[in-house]
């Protein structure tokens, strides 16, 4: 499998002596968007966590061929991994702009500036308010800056966890058309952790599903929209 | 009205030295949510660097009073203060827990009290003479109103608010300064965009530590150079980084200023209040400046608890 970008095989962790994720697996191929579903507690954000080595725990992380499991987190995110964590974490304190220049921090080279340019004119929220504080933005702008700036460091991968959380349903269609957008332009592989299984199904290519810190089952984004099960639970079907 | 003056002029000298150390503070509570009680004492040990240079080696002597003989000693106590600040960081404080905060409290109390024990047993408690930067004799001063305002004052005005800008230009025009200031805002986001976060916690105790060192040199020859010469002035920073906001610099270097106006004019018109007594006992007079920081810090933590300038932490739960 040479286009397979990222692996885990086995990886447990654990915060202090309770264990949140028990030895999972999971794959993401080349420009492959994958969905992991799971309920309140199910391990999701800790899954993206252990990819990024923030959390304790065993297991190998292979990203683009190399064992990632022992690396330290900045190094992981040089080697083309972006993590848009969970409340989006931006720098409040920081203007729109900063925000973006931050996210480039692991780019040495001369187009920084153009991409800047590229993404303020993209999305024209972020273009106009520029000068502000990221933090006077709203929930969803603030979203939308949080993938922008990972976008900045011209990731392989992006990392994404529960960007939906706390947005109203038209912000969040938006959202993930811009995610489906990103992936085909610029064939970043995403791995995108949600409880909102009917709009990720509609951008993943295939998925998993995550209960109590285990993979219970896995297929296309076609098969789980199909699934008795993945319906009662996740679509309210 | 020369009077006033006059106390406008200490207010603003003293003034721009609480703002040196409060910066110093405020760059290390940027960097680590944390207040560096240790950090009057770094900068005392910073002044002890600059006179070893400058005065034990016999360098002034043998040169005759230059100036610029001072300026290499402060620019040496700068980096070798740098050195012991990233060194303390490094050792003492970051194997533990960031986000536990009384562990590093304990230690930075630890270390304002071994550092200053380590200076006593190397320099003993005598007060030495600790030469200026600046022409500081009697008649280096020129005259407003009948008030004195040396040059002295004046120089160390100056070289604060150079070293302030520049500091200014150092956090909002490198890239080292932009992450410093993402660490500031959010250091887990900062960890997930690439930021070294441990590289960014020894830039920011080396720029407090140097800047920090930088005002004890300035401050030695006012109240000349011992071990426990920053004790009180610590104080008066506290009360100035609190004022101004702790995560604000421009706000510590405003709440300096502040701090030393009111304590120049407060002590020059309420100093000789008799606390009731016709003669009031004398362990009472020297406690009235320090009575300002204390009750500047109540106002403060009582009205504004994030300072003038200092952004108010929202968290959501």
């Amino acid at each position: 499998m040479s286009n397979q970008v990222l692996s885990c095989q086995n990886v447990t962790a654990s915060y202090g002596a309770i264990q949140a994720l028990h030895g999972i697996n999971l794959e993401v191929n080349e420009g492959e968007i994958v969905v992991v579903l799971g309920a309140n507690g199910a391990g999701k954000t800790t899954t993206l966590r252990a990819i990024c080595n923030m959390v304790a725990g065993e297991g190998t992380v292979m990203f683009n061929g190399q064992d990632i499991s022992k690396t330290d987190t900045a190094t992981i995110v040089n080697a083309g991994i972006a993590h848009v964590p969970q409340g989006r974490g931006t720098f409040a304190a920081l203007t729109v702009r900063e925000n973006l220049e931050v996210g480039a921090y692991t780019r040495n080279d001369n187009e920084v500036e153009s991409d800047i340019q590229m993404w303020l004119e993209k999305y024209p929220v972020l273009g106009e308010r520029q000068k502000q504080a990221a933090g006077s933005l709203s929930g969803g702008e603030q979203q939308m800056l949080a993938v922008a700036r990972a976008a900045m460091s011209r990731p392989k991968m992006m990392l994404l966890d529960e960007p939906s959380l706390g947005l109203a349903p038209l912000i969040i269609e938006d959202l993930f058309q811009v995610f489906a957008q990103i992936n085909k332009e610029q064939g970043t592989a995403m791995l995108l952790v949600e409880q909102n299984a009917n709009l990720a199904l509609e951008i993943a290519h295939r998925g998993y599903l995550l209960e109590t810190g285990e993979i219970t089952g896995s297929g296309s984004a076609e098969e789980l929209r199909n699934d008795p099960a993945v319906q009662a639970a996740y679509l309210g079907a | 009205m020369q009077l006033l003056i006059q106390r406008i002029f200490d207010g603003v000298s003293d003034g721009a030295v609480y703002a040196s150390i409060a910066v110093a503070l405020v760059l290390i509570f940027k960097a680590t949510t944390l207040i560096n009680f240790a950090q009057g004492e770094m900068a005392m040990f910073g002044a002890f660097f600059a006179y070893i240079f400058a005065v034990q080696s016999g360098i002034l002597d043998f040169l005759g009073n230059a100036y610029l003989i001072i300026w290499v000693g402060a620019l040496i106590a700068m980096i070798l203060s740098a050195v012991l600040g990233v060194s303390i960081e490094r050792v003492l404080t970051r194997p533990f827990d960031p986000e536990d905060h009384l562990p590093v409290v304990l230690i930075t109390l630890g270390l304002f009290l071994g550092i200053n024990a380590v200076a006593g047993i190397i320099w003993n408690y005598q007060a030495r003479i600790m030469p200026s930067m600046f022409p500081n004799s009697f008649d280096d001063k020129i005259e407003i109103f009948g008030a004195r305002l040396f040059y002295d004052t004046i120089g160390t005005v100056i070289t604060l608010g150079i070293v302030l800008y520049v500091l200014f230009l150092i956090l909002n025009k490198t890239k080292m300064g932009l992450a410093f200031r993402a660490v500031s805002a959010n250091v887990e986001s900062a960890r997930l965009v690439g930021v070294p976060t441990g590289k960014v916690l020894s830039f920011g105790w080396a720029l407090a530590s140097a800047f920090g060192a930088l005002g004890a040199v300035i401050v030695a020859p006012r109240i000349t150079l011992q071990p426990s010469m920053m004790a009180a002035i610590v104080i008066y920073a506290f009360a100035s980084a609190a004022l101004g906001g702790l995560d604000s610099v421009g706000g510590a270097a405003f709440g300096g200023l502040i701090v030393g106006l009111t304590k120049s004019l407060g002590n020059g018109y309420l100093g000789s209040w008799h606390f009731g007594f016709e003669h009031p006992p004398l362990e009472f007079l020297p406690a009235t400046p320090l009575l300002i920081p204390v009750l500047i810090l109540l106002a403060v933590l009582w009205y504004k608890p994030s300072g003038l300038f200092g952004t108010k932490r929202i968290e959501r739960v």
